[in-house]
């Protein structure tokens, strides 16, 4: 489904070389829930952003869905993001004059979907997430949890195949922080891959699989038996 | 993305910051309206001359004495030297022309009026009956000067309208005597009043026969002739033939100016025509100004807009869609803006025509084409760059704000 390659990823800094990624091999199924864990500055956030194709390895394979990615052009590029990969950030990354529903159809606006088409599935969408009385706010005018199943919604309107969390819960509060991981996890039933950067071990700990990196490399990849 | 969408989400972020958006839009439209109301005068200047040239007559050929070369207004005309002569048989003689349909010979002098105890001082216009069809005039009460020889010096005259008032007051004026110079002259009829009419007030004018008129000035020369030719074609056989006559006349010597009333409107036209383009030039300068405006402004926009823009391309949006975001949000504000500018422009000409209404002021189609086209041009030309920044953010800066 996702495989990463001898994958490099090397920063010029002034005139130093950071080495942020170093020689990564990973691979992942459909469904699976995986953590990310390290300190800062160990290469989780480079990870994501390769695996959403935001950014490019200086080195090495990146296959999506059997086909690899890495020699798209910024264009293709776009359109696998926007066809299968959703994001969800710690800062929520709401439009702020947008309402929340107008929030959500976003993705589907920039795939060309027509108007009618999208409406129905902002709708079906926000039902299901416990936003139905919430479609017409503005983003300042909900609380955190409700910006963050928002922003779920919006990264999950155009099915993705893989939906990549940096620090989904780190700027709610416990319980809150709970709820939002619960509905990420409910996704897996969809076949929905779930790629979550956390620092709390915590959080890390309720998925199957635990990747542990430092310094840019995987120094562990766990798989706990649920 | 659709069309559609795309002027929805430029018109959402536009609306997102209405103030920075409004005055944006002001620049805009000061600098169309600019373009369309200085146009707009020019080019009411320039209507206004061509008018009074056509109310001095249709098909005039104007004799001249004196030889100039250029085809407009040389500087004999300007200062009225007078070389040699034309007399009334050589203007007589034009007549023979057969492209010439009437003529009117003129002279000019001032001379005192007084009627009773009061008098003034004015321009004393001696010439023939067909003055009056030839420029063009009409008759308040009485008759014209009799239809009759050149050489005729019959003591009649015809009065303006305000000279008539001054003289007569309510009192009848029509038969009555008054004296100009030395001379007597019977009333016979009063102009209807008219107004300017190329630096001329008809209304402050006496016309004799021109015959009297040389006897009263002491003159036999003639200040003008003016041709009237049977038709707009035949204006140039008439100045040909009007020439060839004169210089046969005059033993072979060019010592007389043919112009033609349209080479003179031509030249006006193109001095005003060149005079309105350079104004709403140096307008389409501000359209410039406004166009750096919105740069200045769309860079501002997208340093400020940096996280939504790599949202966008986190859900998808490829380089050249961002472009198209910006291109949408620049050709909605100049759009918006030219149309506001236009009304503004427009509202600013009514205004005008109303306080000048002897001036027929309305933009030029050009003018208001240039305008638009201009401030569409620099809105979506000053945008390329702010959207060029904007389409190439790195997708991972952008979405940390940095």
């Amino acid at each position: 489904m996702i495989k990463l390659q001898n994958v490099c990823r090397t920063f010029i800094v002034g005139d130093q070389k950071v080495d942020a990624l170093r020689d990564i091999n990973l691979s992942f199924g459909a469904g699976e829930y995986i953590s990310v864990m390290g300190p800062s500055g160990s290469g989780k956030s480079t990870l994501l952003n390769l695996l959403g194709l935001l950014d490019r390895p200086s080195s090495g394979f990146y296959l999506l869905d059997g086909g690899s990615v890495i020699e798209l052009d910024d264009e293709q590029q776009a359109r696998v993001r926007r066809e299968k990969i959703g994001f969800v950030f710690q800062s929520f990354h709401l439009v702020p004059r947008l309402t929340a529903a107008q929030n959500v159809e976003l993705p589907m606006i920039l795939a060309g979907i027509p108007a009618e088409e999208r409406k129905a599935r902002v709708q079906v969408l926000m039902q299901n997430y416990g936003l139905a009385d919430r479609t017409d706010h503005k983003p300042d005018q909900l609380s955190g949890g409700q910006r963050q199943r928002v922003a779920i919604a919006r990264a999950t309107v155009m099915n993705p195949t893989v939906l990549l969390a940096d620090e989904p819960t780190g700027n709610l509060d416990r319980a809150t922080g709970w709820e939002v991981l619960k509905l990420l996890e409910g996704l897996r039933e969809r076949g929905i891959t779930l790629v979550v950067v956390t620092h709390d071990a915590e959080i890390g700990a309720r998925s199957q699989r635990q990747i542990h990196m430092l310094d840019g490399r995987i120094v562990s990849d766990e798989r706990s038996k649920v | 993305m659709k069309l559609i969408d795309t002027l929805q989400f430029a018109s959402g972020s536009l609306r997102g910051s209405p103030t920075r958006t409004l005055l944006m839009m002001l620049a805009m439209s000061i600098g169309v309206a600019a373009v369309v109301v200085l146009t707009a005068l020019g080019e009411g200047a320039r209507r206004y001359v061509v008018n009074q040239f056509s109310s001095l007559g249709t098909n005039l050929v104007i004799v001249l004495p004196g030889r100039t070369e250029t085809a407009g207004i040389g500087p004999g005309l300007l200062v009225g030297q007078i070389p040699r002569e034309i007399s009334l048989d050589d203007a007589q003689a034009i007549l023979r022309s057969t492209a010439v349909k009437r003529i009117a010979p003129l002279t000019v002098g001032a001379a005192t009026i007084s009627h009773d105890a009061l008098n003034r001082e004015v321009v004393v216009l001696g010439s023939t009956a067909d003055l009056l069809e030839v420029r063009h005039m009409a008759m308040a009460l009485g008759r014209f000067l009799p239809a009759g020889d050149l050489h005729d010096t019959t003591s009649v005259c015809v009065l303006g309208e305000k000279i008539r008032h001054e003289l007569f007051g309510n009192a009848r004026a029509v038969g009555q005597w008054v004296r100009l110079g030395d001379r007597r002259f019977r009333v016979i009829g009063v102009l209807a009043s008219q107004g300017e009419s190329m630096g001329m007030r008809t209304d402050e004018l006496v016309i004799i026969p021109v015959a009297s008129a040389h006897q009263l000035f002491n003159t036999s020369g003639l200040f003008r002739v003016l041709v009237e030719a049977r038709s707009r074609d035949s204006i140039g056989q008439a100045q040909h033939e009007a020439e060839q006559i004169l210089f046969a006349r005059h033993n072979g010597e060019k010592d007389v100016t043919v112009i033609t009333q349209d080479a003179v409107l031509a030249t006006f036209d193109r001095i005003l025509t060149a005079l309105t383009m350079a104004v709403g030039g140096i307008a389409a300068i501000s359209l410039a100004v406004a166009g750096v405006l919105i740069m200045n402004v769309m860079l501002i926009a997208v340093a400020q807009r940096v996280k939504e823009i790599g949202l966008l391309k986190a859900l998808g949006a490829p380089a050249g869609q961002i472009r198209k975001l910006f291109f949408a949000e620049a050709v909605l504000l100049s759009g918006i803006g030219s149309v506001a500018g236009l009304a503004l422009g427009y509202a600013g000409s009514a205004i005008i025509g109303q306080m000048y209404p002897s001036l027929p002021v309305s933009p030029p189609w050009w003018a208001v084409l240039a305008a638009t086209a201009t401030a569409l041009g620099t809105g979506v030309l000053f945008s390329v760059w702010p959207a060029r920044r904007a389409a190439r953010l790195d997708p991972v800066a952008a979405l940390a704000g940095r």
